[in-house]
């Protein structure tokens, strides 16, 4: 579904990731670890491809399309959809209205859809404004849950949320990947953020990666990566490349 | 509701343009959502009628003629030597313009409607007085524009309203006017205990220059004022506006609210509380947004007197944030579709009694707007 091949991107003319290859099949998730400013996000901003995230070399491919030079809409057509860690604050932009311009659905079918994460009540404020935590998660994947892309780009589904709503959240996101279907016919795939290896308990991941100073340091079983990481650091996933 | 006269032989005789124009005022010919219209072009009143029990629509002139005590409140919300502009109108032989008089406790949710247009005089004066008496509910949308032929002109109207005990006026005033008209508005309002004032202002199309700067005064308890403004200044337009609320007892409150968009032109949006009672709070917010390069000025002034009072204001003037664009599109939405969301939200203020005709102007000013990016 997605081919990341040699990619190299830049920031503020600064070369953040550098020779990225990464391949994710249908039907697969995938889980990205590594250390604070290695550049997880700045990976998955790339493949939507905000400004700014600039790739001087190297292609991504998805669903058999170079979408290199696409624009975010286009990519978000193509069915590549993300979950934000820090969603702006748009104030006066409803989140109803949001997901009723984002869609074609109409307004029964998006209370229907914000009932399941409990974000009825959020549909009339401004998106975002004052948003909790756990809000600003459930409103991301209820927007997930509207847009319903093929591939899943979540940037760190855990982070703020409290027990009650990892629950919720993972089952979500399970849903979202469709985990719930049997692995054969399963057609969504995706690539999570985590540095804590929680969402793991509610949904079973097939590769991990980490990703350290830009570079993809190892490939493997993603509980394995997460026990090596939590018994002995990142600095292990050094070690181990180069040895 | 039975003899509603709707006696619009010159309205229909308007051309197919004016009549568009005019209904984005909010103007209804057929008059399907109003219980009364008013409707001046140049100097001439055209119609006026009335079906609400309660409620008297009446030209100033007649309206002076027939009750003795209106002229207490004729000059008197808005002072005669306010401006040249006032005494301009003061000077005037023959006033022209519109009564408003809603019996005690007649409450009429369907608004009436009053509409002025200049067409063929080079300038059109008028003087409205709204008054509505202990518990009254009446809710006014005035629409002013130009003909589509009109190249230059003026129009200066003063109104006062008088907001009796416990009762609530909503005043929503449309502006559509042509780059070369100069729009001089006199407001003033009077608010007694407990009531209410909505004060709703949209200007969306080029204009030469509009200058207003309305003011409330609240001299009851408890009384309420809430001026909305939604403005854009097209390239060439000087929108100068204003409102100002003095809260002159106790319990007294008021909020001015503005969003501005510049594609071009200047904005000023002045706004002023005064807190001079105790129990009193007032909060001013403006928010600008810069679409093209033009001028948004915000000069929020609040001014307390003593302990008892509490007012705040807010500003905030630049162009939209480029992750908030992105974070649309990452939701599918193309460009030009996320930059309208996000003005569609900015604009969103809640308009109470907003036709929906004026809302697709809303949008259409912004499909216009929009394209210039």
């Amino acid at each position: 579904m997605l081919d990341i091949s040699d990619l190299h991107v830049s920031v503020d003319g600064t070369e953040k990731l550098h020779d990225i290859n990464l391949h994710i099949g249908q039907g697969e998730t995938h889980i990205l670890m590594g250390p604070n400013g290695s550049g997880k996000s700045t990976l998955l901003k790339a493949v939507m491809g905000f400004g700014g995230y600039t790739i001087t070399s190297g292609s991504i491919v998805f669903k058999g399309q170079d979408i290199t030079g696409m624009s975010i809409h286009e990519r978000a057509h193509l069915g590549i959809g993300m979950m934000f860690q820090h969603p702006p604050v748009i104030s006066g932009l409803k989140l109803g209205k949001l997901l009723a311009a984002t869609s074609h659905l109409g307004e029964d079918a998006i209370e229907a859809l914000a009932q399941t994460v409990n974000m009825e009540d959020f549909l009339a404020r401004d998106t975002n404004v004052g948003f909790s935590g756990g809000e600003i998660k459930r409103s991301e994947v209820l927007q997930l849950k509207v847009q319903q892309p093929d591939f899943l780009m979540l940037d760190e589904p855990e982070s703020g949320v409290d027990l009650e709503n990892m629950s919720l959240m993972g089952k979500e996101i399970a849903g979202l990947l469709e985990k719930d279907v049997h692995i054969v016919n399963r057609r969504r795939s995706g690539l999570i953020i985590t540095h804590t290896g929680y969402i793991l308990d509610y949904l079973e991941a097939d590769q991990g990666h980490v990703l350290i100073d830009g570079q993809i340091r190892c490939h493997g079983n993603p509980r394995e990566i997460l026990r090596v990481v939590k018994e002995k650091g990142y600095g292990e996933c050094l070690r181990c490349k180069q040895m | 509701m039975s003899a509603l006269q709707t006696d619009v032989g010159d309205i229909e005789q308007l051309s197919q343009e004016d009549r568009e124009r005019l209904a984005l005022t909010g103007l209804e010919v057929g008059m399907q959502n109003r219980c009364g219209s008013f409707f001046q072009i140049d100097q001439n009143v055209i119609q006026t009628t009335c079906g609400a029990e309660g409620i008297e629509m009446i030209p100033i002139k007649a309206a002076l003629e027939k009750y003795d005590w209106v002229k207490d409140y004729y000059w008197n919300a808005v002072s005669r030597d306010k401006d040249k502009y006032t005494q301009y109108l003061a000077k005037q032989e023959s006033p022209q313009g519109l009564v408003v008089i809603a019996q005690p406790g007649v409450k009429v949710a369907m608004p009436l409607q009053a509409c002025l247009f200049l067409r063929e005089e080079p300038v059109q004066h008028v003087h409205n007085i709204f008054i509505a008496k202990e518990g009254s509910e009446i809710n006014i949308i005035s629409g002013c524009a130009s003909s589509w032929q009109k190249e230059h002109g003026a129009h200066i109207g003063v109104t006062e309203i008088y907001v009796g005990k416990g009762a609530k006026v909503t005043s929503t005033m449309i502006h559509n006017w042509k780059e070369g008209i100069s729009v001089f508005p006199r407001s003033a309002t009077i608010v007694e205990e407990d009531g209410t004032f909505l004060s709703n202002y949209v200007c969306m199309q080029p204009v030469h220059r509009i200058n207003m700067y309305p003011t409330a005064r609240l001299v009851g308890r408890n009384a309420v004022a809430r001026f909305s403004s939604i403005v854009v200044a097209t390239p060439g337009s000087t929108l100068d506006l204003g409102s100002r609320a003095i809260l002159g007892a106790e319990h007294t409150s008021a909020e001015l609210i503005t969003r501005a968009i510049t594609t071009g032109g200047t904005i000023i949006s002045r706004g002023h509380i005064l807190g001079e009672r105790d129990y009193t709070r007032g909060h001013i917010e403006c928010k600008g947004l810069i679409l093209k390069d033009g001028v948004i000025h915000a000069i929020p002034e609040i001014e307390g007197t003593l302990t008892g009072t509490e007012l705040s204001h807010e500003a905030a003037v630049g162009k939209i944030a480029r992750h908030e664009i992105e974070y649309l599109m990452a939701r599918g939405l193309s460009e030009e579709e996320a930059t309208a969301t996000i003005i569609r939200g900015f604009l969103d203020v809640k308009i109470s009694g907003l036709p929906a005709v004026l809302q697709e102007q809303i949008d259409a000013a912004i499909d216009k707007a929009e394209s210039g990016f």
